[in-house]
């Protein structure tokens, strides 16, 4: 914390700094909604993982083929990486300080995640709509 | 990135120590933070060994019996000596209260510490700088907004919306939960903390004001009430009993309940 002494600013202007962004509301909303899409969507998640795994190759991408768990799998992919996204930003803005630093590492995130998202429903539609090579 | 161990000049040393008076009976140590930031020392532990049966028994009994007996340059706050004005708030064996309504027997371990509240700057010894503290406070605007032409007489209000008060007017504005909050350790110059924002609700919910919209406009942003990840260390330190983290997740509500 910067000691008071080193500037004339007041507490007020201190306190008032930039004024609200006003957003964030919209980041609260997205952030319970993935949340609670993730809780079915992650024990589905779980239970098939442990199937294909006991199933062996072919079995995979058999599963696959099916448009309900392409899809479903799908949507897991992207709920959750939007919730990742959103998760690591809180977490960077609140561990992060310095504007450079901080803005680098928010952009960086989201360009993972999306890039994460992408390449996996990528993944999903080619085998499920192409299947095996 | 955050700063995780103290800079030098702020790492505490060992003080010196004083015996209890002889002859006496019962005898506690309590270890005290002392420092004075215009000398040219790094803060210091002194240890005290008090007759704790020269004293009542709460905490600031025992600093004003070191204050007036042993060491008169020990620094702290203390007004009403009951709970109402939230001057001695200091951090006593690791937890934020209030110093003349805790009972030093009910901090466990051999040696009772006395640190002033954590993440401010300290003025000296127990007494920490509060006046970001404050102009957040009063960034607020902690008082009626109305357009309305004012009546005769009064704004009346029905008994449950009075009610709605409760368990929000009572905060003394210690300071224990905000220093207590580790978000406000990291980000105090932004976000408001637990003690500001839950005097925020207590105008967003007065029947009374009519500026509900602008100060919802005002609290909605990343750091100045989203910074809140119910940590709850503000709810169970305060002092008076209040809830400061429910508070803030009924001020998320009501931003939700505006744009749904």
């Amino acid at each position: 914390m910067t000691a008071p002494s080193q500037s004339f600013r007041t507490p007020m202007s201190r306190a008032r700094g930039l004024g609200s962004a006003k957003h964030g509301v919209g980041h609260f909303i997205a952030d319970r909604v993935s949340g609670l899409a993730l809780i079915p969507l992650s024990i589905w998640a779980a239970f098939a993982g442990l199937k294909v795994a006991a199933g062996g190759y072919d079995m995979a991408i058999e599963w696959l083929s099916s448009p309900l768990n392409a899809v479903l799998l799908g949507l897991f992919m992207v709920a959750g990486f939007i919730h990742l996204r959103l998760a690591i930003q809180v977490v960077v803005e609140d561990y992060v300080e310095g504007f450079v630093s901080k803005s680098a590492l928010l952009i960086l995130n989201y360009f993972v995640c999306v890039l994460g998202a992408a390449l996996g429903v990528f993944a999903i539609l080619k085998v499920a709509l192409l299947g095996a090579f | 990135m955050v700063q995780l161990a103290l800079p030098k000049n702020s790492r505490v040393g060992k003080g010196r120590h004083y015996p209890a008076p002889a002859g006496a009976k019962r005898v506690k140590t309590f270890r005290i933070y002392r420092y004075d930031p215009e000398g040219s020392e790094n803060p210091r532990w002194d240890t005290y060994d008090v007759d704790v049966d020269a004293c009542g028994p709460m905490l600031l009994d025992v600093l004003i019996l070191i204050k007036n007996t042993v060491d008169p340059t020990l620094t702290f706050r203390r007004s009403c000596r009951e709970g109402v004005c939230g001057s001695c708030a200091m951090n006593i064996g690791g937890r934020n209260t209030l110093a003349c309504t805790h009972g030093w027997e009910d901090t466990p371990g051999k040696e009772i510490q006395v640190s002033p509240l954590p993440s401010q700057p300290v003025v000296k010894d127990l007494v920490p700088d509060l006046t970001l503290f404050y102009a957040q406070y009063a960034s607020i605007e902690p008082w009626l907004h109305t357009e309305t032409p004012e009546p005769q007489k009064e704004w009346p209000q029905t008994p449950e919306d009075r009610s709605k008060l409760d368990g929000l007017y009572e905060c003394i504005l210690c300071a224990c939960c905000s220093t207590s909050c580790p978000s406000y350790w990291w980000n105090g110059e932004k976000y408001l903390g637990p003690a500001t924002l839950l005097h925020a609700y207590r105008w967003l919910i007065d029947s009374r004001d009519e500026a509900t919209g602008d100060r919802l406009d005002q609290l909605e942003d990343p750091f100045k009430l989203y910074r809140c990840h119910t940590i709850m260390n503000c709810a169970q330190v305060c002092p008076k009993g209040l809830n400061p983290a429910k508070a803030i997740a009924e001020i998320k509500k009501l931003m939700v309940e505006r744009v749904a």
